[in-house]
């Protein structure tokens, strides 16, 4: 067993780590809120051309190859500045969508633009409260009808991978049938919208079956991404208390901060354990993704709630301001917590992955039952 | 990264697996038996020597000391394939192995090391540990037995004072201990270690009667106990540093458990929900258990990082203290949720429903994890210290000699 990064993935972290901290101060993204604007363009460009669009994309679709742990690694200092791009939606998603389901010219077509990074793409699930059915659109003969909201990223995005029912269609958006309204974002630095189809052209990804492990794999990145903001969060938090005179000693010396972060750093331990495992399974050991997947999404949203609550807390009146930082990560946590499923739908894939296992429990326990 | 075996951690399992395949079945303690503790006690001394005379006693102790001098890793392997079979291990062998061989080896003299280390592989000695005191748990140094030097000339030192948590005190042949030599100093210099052994005049132990109906630890009085000087560990006054060399055994030692999830599971689908289904339909209890499972997996593959780090030679230090701080709580609060979930027959079920006896069993022993080896508390602290470089606590104690101390 070896059962941590390699030290090239290290390296990768470290690279990815100076380059954001660099071009995403938090002033930036104070910048990019008053601005109104959709995103950091100027960051997205100099993301792909370091290769970070197309890590995980086959080389022969003009990526790097890649693993999922690889593109965990760069979803988790992604998370940890709270950046302003589409990774998730243009990468972890669409990309991700059509190598799963897509034809070969499908592939061939959009993958290598993707990873450059040239086109954008989104991916439009929800429909509303509630579930993510794909029930209120409908492709019929080539034409798209129905609504999408709320999606992210879908301003900037010329394509766009649409759930439809248990299916997926793909859709360019700059055509006719298409109207895009954008929406008041409660995550301020990911805009997002509601997408109207009126016979619109679209053609079905064809491959079926596929949006369970399309939802396992992206939960897996969702959870690096969630374990880079909570542990960005618990370093805010160590850092202000050290530094926040209270009563005439660090306000970091008082058990009560000291206990609430160490148990912050526990959870942060645990959802980045259960990362770990999840991304590597999801290469090396499929059968196991569901599981891993789902503990992996479920340790992660609870390590990033706590963090970003307990790092506001901790902050005082001052948390509560535009100019202290402790925001960006308050909002970016809901968004993470209800994106490709909520606690609920991971709590019951995660009952349903281990319920062979159960199985196998309850005879051993015997008469009892 | 790799969550399988190497090639050469492979092949050490598969020895592992095929000598205990051979020795371990003879060993086997009977499920749902109720054995009576001196059996429990003869049965584990049985066992360690078996695994001495099979090659697999002490294998992270160095040769020259008659252990095998292998890496954690190994011993980690070998500790998860022997946790398969249901043997006689407990406190009434590992004390020996985890606390007292290490202290002895680091502390101890030659003369000494020879005297206890073999016989205590073989498990011809078994120990007990009397550290804590009633008024002496997480702060250990505030401890008050005294020691003082006969003036008889002997050397011997006349120990008085109480100790209390004592697993299995009343079966082992000795103890480890630590005392007071010097109350005029600040309280962590003036304790002294020793080895005692337990069939001394004037050493008695008492049951307690614990929460759960057991008894498996003891206070033991101690009232003009006679030590020879020769089985004082390390000097006069430097108890202290013995007591970490333990409680650092301690620590690293807390990491295997059993899972405690999925028997839950399976008692809320054997369990009706008044509608037809059962209560692994349920959503508030889909919620918690799920919840609780994911932690479980992450407080195991936490555990592979840091068997991954200790095989790299690192040293986890207070990351170790992580697992059982979330192991702990989250057993507490599952097997609670265990209970609620069978309705108000968790209290009082049928005499043949032994899932649900030993969920109230259980329950009540939770507790015990979250006090015993690093409370809660004390490890947050830690966690806060030494893995967040947060400031240490306020000690009013500090650089006060222990006398007068309140």
């Amino acid at each position: 067993m070896d059962f941590d990064l390699s030290d090239e993935q290290k390296m990768l972290a470290e690279q990815a780590r100076g380059l954001l901290a660099e071009r995403t101060p938090f002033d930036r993204l104070r910048q990019l809120i008053d601005a109104g604007a959709e995103w950091d363009e100027p960051l997205w460009r100099e993301i792909a051309s370091m290769g970070f669009t197309g890590a995980a994309i086959p080389e022969d679709f003009g990526g790097l190859g890649m693993t999922e742990l690889d593109l965990g690694v760069i979803q988790q200092e992604l998370g940890r500045v709270n950046a302003s791009v589409p990774f998730f939606s243009s990468i972890v998603l669409a990309a991700d969508a059509i190598r799963l389901a897509g034809t070969e010219t499908q592939k061939a077509e959009w993958l290598p633009q993707l990873a450059s990074g040239d086109v954008i793409a989104c991916f439009a699930s929800a429909e509303g409260p509630g579930p993510m059915l794909g029930q209120g659109v409908a492709l019929v003969g080539g034409k798209l009808n129905g609504t999408k909201q709320p999606v992210a990223d879908a301003g900037i995005a010329s394509l766009a991978v649409v759930q439809v029912g248990d299916g997926l269609a793909l859709i360019r958006l700059d055509q006719p049938g298409v109207t895009r309204t954008r929406l008041d974002s409660f995550d301020q630095l990911r805009a997002h919208y509601r997408i109207d189809f009126n016979d619109a052209v679209a053609e079905p990804l064809p491959g079926g079956g596929v949006l369970p492990t399309l939802f396992d794999r992206a939960a897996v990145q969702a959870a690096f991404e969630a374990v880079g903001g909570a542990e960005a969060c618990l370093q805010m938090g160590v850092a202000y208390t050290m530094e926040r005179q209270m009563f005439g000693r660090p306000l970091a010396g008082y058990q009560a901060i000291k206990h609430k972060l160490a148990d912050v750093a526990v959870a942060i331990e645990l959802a980045r354990s259960n990362a770990y495992f999840a991304g590597w399974a999801a290469q090396a050991s499929p059968h196991d993704l569901p599981g891993a997947a789902a503990a992996a999404r479920l340790t992660a949203i609870k390590a990033f709630e706590l963090a970003a609550r307990e790092n506001l807390q901790v902050h005082g009146g001052i948390g509560y301001t535009f100019e202290a930082n402790c925001h960006f990560y308050y909002r970016r946590e809901r968004m993470l917590a209800v994106i490709v499923g909520n606690r609920g739908f991971w709590a019951g894939r995660l009952l349903d992955a281990h319920s062979a296992t159960v199985d196998t429990c309850s005879q051993s326990q015997g008469k009892a039952a | 990264m790799d969550f399988n075996d190497s090639p050469a951690e492979a092949a050490f399992r598969a020895q592992a697996q095929a000598w205990l395949a051979a020795h371990a079945p003879a060993h086997v303690l009977p499920v749902g038996i109720k054995m009576a503790d001196t059996e429990e006690a003869a049965r584990g001394r049985a066992w360690m020597r078996e695994l001495h005379d099979g090659g697999w006693a002490g294998l992270t102790f160095p040769k020259a000391l008659g252990g095998r001098g292998l890496s954690g890793i190994e011993a980690v392997i070998f500790a998860e394939e022997e946790a398969r079979y249901n043997l006689p291990k407990g406190p009434f062998t590992s004390i020996g192995t985890g606390m007292a061989l290490p202290v002895i080896a680091r502390h101890g003299t030659d003369e000494q090391r020879e005297r206890f280390i073999a016989p205590t592989l073989k498990g011809d000695v078994t120990w007990c540990q009397l550290f804590s005191e009633p008024a002496a748990g997480s702060d250990l140094a505030a401890l008050r037995t005294r020691a003082v030097q006969a003036d008889d000339g002997s050397g011997d030192w006349i120990v008085n004072g109480q100790k209390v948590w004592s697993s299995w005190a009343h079966l082992t042949d000795w103890g480890i201990l630590v005392v007071r030599t010097d109350p005029t100093v600040p309280k962590h210099k003036g304790l002294t270690f020793f080895v005692v052994d337990m069939s001394t005049p004037g050493i008695e132990t008492r049951p307690i009667r614990q929460i759960s109906g057991m008894s498996e630890f003891n206070e033991t009085f101690l009232t003009d106990v006679r030590i020879p000087d020769a089985n004082r560990l390390g000097a006069v006054g430097e108890g202290w540093a013995c007591c970490m060399t333990v409680l650092m055994g301690e620590r690293l030692g807390s990491g295997a458990h059993r899972s405690g999830v999925e028997p839950l599971l399976a008692l809320a689908g054997r369990t009706p929900d008044g509608d037809g289904g059962t209560m692994a339909d349920d959503c508030a209890v889909r919620l918690a258990l799920a919840d609780a499972l994911a932690e479980e997996q992450g407080e195991r593959f936490f555990q592979a990082r840091l068997r991954t780090m200790v095989s790299k030679g690192e040293n986890p230090g207070a990351l170790a203290g992580m697992i059982k701080l979330a192991y702990a709580g989250r057993q507490q609060r599952a097997l609670g949720l265990g209970m609620e979930l069978r309705g108000l027959d968790a209290i009082a079920a049928d005499p043949a429903d032994t899932a649900t006896s030993e969920l109230q069993y259980d329950y009540i022993y939770s507790t015990v994890m979250r006090i015993a080896g690093g409370a809660d508390e004390v490890l947050r602290n830690q966690i806060a210290e030494r893995v967040l470089g947060m400031p240490g606590e306020v000690r009013m104690d500090k650089n006060v000699p222990f006398e007068q101390l309140r």
